[in-house]
């Protein structure tokens, strides 16, 4: 056996401990073994370059992540007994929560799925077992979001079922749809989308909207779930990284469909975070920055060096990135202002903005707020203090693609609603962008497929003919106290209650 | 005398979340229940699946075995992410204490030639059998719905890979880590006669479709003759080869297996419990897997602890398995 004599440097070691441990079949073929990688076009011409994105042998990875639960569980158990809750900023934050926990978590369980089947469907052993560590992950994220939000679902409304809202919600099919599409797509396609467009370019606009915000809001427990799992994301980063490259390095066939994919899951991304715009500018009461902010800091300038790099494989920017970049002086308010009129439907509650909250965002976006959003809000605020609080009762138009109502404006024409429509096989589509519209043109048997809630309740699908009805029985809002306005709502009576305050202050808060 | 300290206290709204309650009823819940259940999407999925389009993603349709709620499928160990890595984390300190003492005393590497060829032969290429493990629980834990069931998987399938990392590092312990030992034994997996009934059905199972078919060959069967044949049977045979060292390397596969019997136990004491159809499936799989899987390990019993002592865990099996109802062809001593 003596021929090696030569001590193995770390890099072999962890492929002799990882990739070593697969084999050449022969009594079985290896496309029979590995019957998904194929269809989707990618061609693969050598797995022994993929590069490990980390070296982390299982007796470490329990080691470390044990640590961090025993920490991070010590924390979650001093947050319930102290009531931890009576300690954030204000309760308007706890509707970031229920935000969170219905449009984000159940992604965090549908990530653990997808990263456990693709971690099964590459013939490369190396590039399995790190997609099998970020499943193992994703579970653990599912699992500790619902331990730390567990003491808020005991004093808050609106919480309480958050998976069940997840499958039936109007609102979240712009999550779940997302991710759908993500899971029944190929293992390549799944791994650009949620690896490299989700968690290397677009994450920290997910994360320090909502992370930041626990921090700036005095949540202790979901804050110390974001630092807990920091080491976590790192490493679905580098995986993130890594495949685009190593995708791109295998061969010259799979630029054009990997940059069809970024163009694709960039302006995917780029809809769902739409939801957290709003919850950043509005919902946070200790704001931590603007949206727009936010989106130059982390996609322009961050997002831009990377694509910058991406050069030299042929790859360019994702084609929409120019809307969404100057959607940015626009987003939070054109979503803020449409769930407004739409919160007897949500298990969360809206509001009209402070005074000291609309000058900051008089600040925020000079050249937008006080020209198109502010005298929207002081109409809506009119209408409130004389007994008209505004909820609209005509179900939104949603889009065939991205499921967000059709709200938004034309780039450079913010006055003028962006809406696309076409007929495919008889049948009428409807979009809120030349984006989403060119995505349905790409993979049209697969968006005529969506399960468009609106449409749902209109055939009779949802266990009811009236909103109401829907509401309460279908998606399991609970009326009256899940729903509707914030001020003079049970959290807002529980919460002045709590800082011993009287429910007088009802009409100062409204106006 | 007792210190107090005065707390205020606050009375919640509710004890738990509604999808709890409606199983337990509105009361303080473990977490595990909230970490556990009814936390996948179920209904209104948007797109079929491009690689499977005869079903929807969390598709129950996708084995043949119907459970009325698959959460009646629960983990005995109640192990939700944060109490598996707990308990390895635990289980990997005191495997590393060995591993160490073992490196530092070069318990190994004294051993004669020989026998540290018979180890790279006869005990080292488990690792790729582990390997294959891995995988079929990680497609267990993609395609199986309910959270109590899939996620044992996903935690089996990274302690195959442990167990295979273990294994691994004897051979790097015995080769002084420049992977020749490694290559060697891979080697035997590969060509050896002994081993091709083995390596065969490895790649047999990599292609079954039906999950719960795959975990009931996987951890039930292949294991059930496996661990209790390689590291309860030929322990005491390499004591007996003079390298009873090495059984301070395997320690961490004997924990291992009597923990994961806990919850393979309860599954399918629940499995086939629930209707005559699942008892009739079951057997008609134990009937076309335990044969070859017996047979498979027979050149390895054959080259060390005898085919007696595989008779031995095969009449163990069926024993065990005859308590759910099933039956295979191991006969009782």
């Amino acid at each position: 056996m003596a021929v090696k004599n030569k001590k193995l440097n770390l890099k072999d070691k962890y492929q002799y401990l990882t990739r070593d441990m697969a084999w050449e079949p022969s009594y079985q073929k290896k496309e029979d073994i590995f019957p998904d990688e194929q269809f989707e076009g990618i061609k693969i011409t050598d797995w022994s370059q993929w590069e490990d994105p980390f070296r982390l042998t299982m007796d470490a990875y329990w080691k470390y992540q044990a640590e961090k639960e025993k920490k991070l569980y010590a924390i979650f158990d001093a947050f319930a007994q102290n009531n931890g809750h009576q300690n954030i900023s204000d309760a308007r934050y706890v509707n970031a929560l229920k935000l969170f926990l219905t449009g984000v978590s159940p992604l965090e369980h549908a990530a653990y799925q997808g990263y456990a089947k693709v971690g099964r469907q590459f013939s490369g052993a190396g590039a399995r077992v790190a997609c099998q560590m970020q499943a193992i992950d994703e579970l653990r994220h599912s699992q500790t979001q619902q331990h730390a939000m567990s003491h808020y679902n005991k004093h808050f409304n609106g919480l309480h079922d958050a998976a069940y809202m997840h499958d039936r919600v109007w609102f979240l099919s712009v999550p779940k749809s997302f991710f759908d599409d993500a899971r029944s797509a190929g293992p390549f396609e799944f791994l650009t989308a949620i690896s490299f467009s989700f968690e290397y370019v677009l994450t920290n606009l997910l994360f320090v909207p909502f992370m930041s915000g626990a921090a700036y809001n005095g949540d202790m427990a979901t804050v110390t779930f974001g630092f807990s799992a920091q080491s976590d994301e790192a490493r679905h980063m580098t995986l993130g990284l890594e495949v685009i490259k190593f995708i791109l390095e295998q061969h010259e066939d799979n630029v054009p469909i990997v940059q069809r994919w970024i163009d694709k899951w960039f302006w995917r991304g780029f809809r769902l975070l739409s939801l957290v715009s709003m919850m950043m500018d509005y919902m946070l009461p200790n704001k931590v920055m603007s949206w727009a902010e936010a989106w130059e800091v982390y996609y322009e300038q961050n997002g831009g060096a990377l694509f910058k790099d991406l050069e030299r494989y042929g790859i360019r920017p994702p084609k929409y990135q120019d809307v969404a970049n100057d959607a940015k002086h626009h987003l939070s308010h054109q979503l803020w202002t449409t769930f407004y009129q739409y919160s007897q439907a949500t298990n969360f509650h809206t509001w009209i903005p402070e005074k000291e909250e609309m000058d900051w965002m008089s600040e925020k976006y000079p050249e937008t707020f006080d020209k198109y959003y502010r005298p929207r809000y002081e109409y809506l605020a009119k209408e409130a203090a004389a007994g008209r609080r505004f909820y609209n009762n005509t179900l939104p138009q949603l889009c065939q693609v991205c499921q967000v109502p059709t709200l938004f404006t034309e780039m450079g024409a913010p006055t003028k609603l962006s809406h696309r429509q076409l007929v495919h096989e008889g049948e009428r589509y409807h979009f809120c962008s030349e984006a989403c519209c060119d995505l349905f043109k790409d993979e049209p048997e697969k968006y005529v497929q969506a399960w468009l809630p609106v449409h749902q309740i209109y055939q009779g699908n949802c266990e009811g003919a009236d909103v109401e009805t829907v509401v309460q029985k279908y998606y399991h809002i609970n009326i009256g106290e899940d729903n509707f306005e914030y001020v003079g709502s049970p959290d807002h009576k529980h919460w002045l209650s709590i800082k011993g305050q009287k429910p007088a202050d009802q009409s100062k808060d409204a106006a | 005398m007792t210190i107090e300290i005065k707390t205020n206290s606050v009375e919640p709204i509710r004890q738990t979340y509604g999808h709890i309650a409606r199983r337990f009823g509105d009361k303080p819940a473990t977490r595990y229940q909230e970490a556990s259940y009814d936390l996948e999407a179920k209904t209104n999925f948007h797109y079929r699946p491009q690689w499977d389009p005869d079903y929807e993603l969390n598709d129950e349709r996708r084995t043949a075995i119907r459970m009325e709620d698959w959460y009646a499928v629960t983990d005995p160990r109640q192990f939700y992410y944060g109490a598996y890595v707990g308990n390895r984390a635990k289980m990997q300190e005191a495997a590393e204490t060995s591993y160490g003492f073992c490196d530092k005393r070069n318990l190994l590497t004294r051993l004669p030639e020989e026998t540290r060829h018979m180890l790279l032969r006869l005990l080292v290429p488990l690792r790729h059998l582990e390997l294959g493990a891995n995988m079929n629980n990680s497609k267990i834990a993609g395609e199986a719905t309910a959270t109590t069931v899939s996620q044992m998987h996903i935690y089996q399938a990274m302690d195959r890979l442990g167990i295979g990392q273990y294994l691994s590092r004897i051979a790097l312990m015995i080769d002084g880590t420049t992977g020749a030992g490694l290559d060697e034994s891979k080697g035997y997996w590969m060509d050896d006669a002994l081993w091709q009934p083995m390596r065969k059905l490895v790649e047999d199972t990599l292609v079954v479709q039906d999950w719960f078919e795959l975990t009931l060959i996987q951890n039930v069967l292949m294991d059930g003759l496996l661990f209790p044949l390689v590291y309860e049977k030929m322990d005491q045979w390499w004591e007996e080869q003079g390298a009873e060292d090495v059984s301070m390397l395997t320690e961490f596969m004997r924990d291992w297996y009597k923990d994961s019997q806990r919850w393979t136990n309860a599954m399918v004491k629940v499995v086939a419990g629930e209707s005559e159809a699942n008892l009739q499936q079951l057997q008609t799989w134990a009937d076309q897997w335990e044969p070859e899987i017996y047979n498979a390990l027979k050149p390895l019993a054959e080259a060390s602890v005898g085919v007696e002592a595989l008779n031995e865990v095969r009449a163990q099996l069926a024993t065990r398995l005859k308590k759910f109802g099933l039956n295979t062809q191991g006969v009782s001593a």
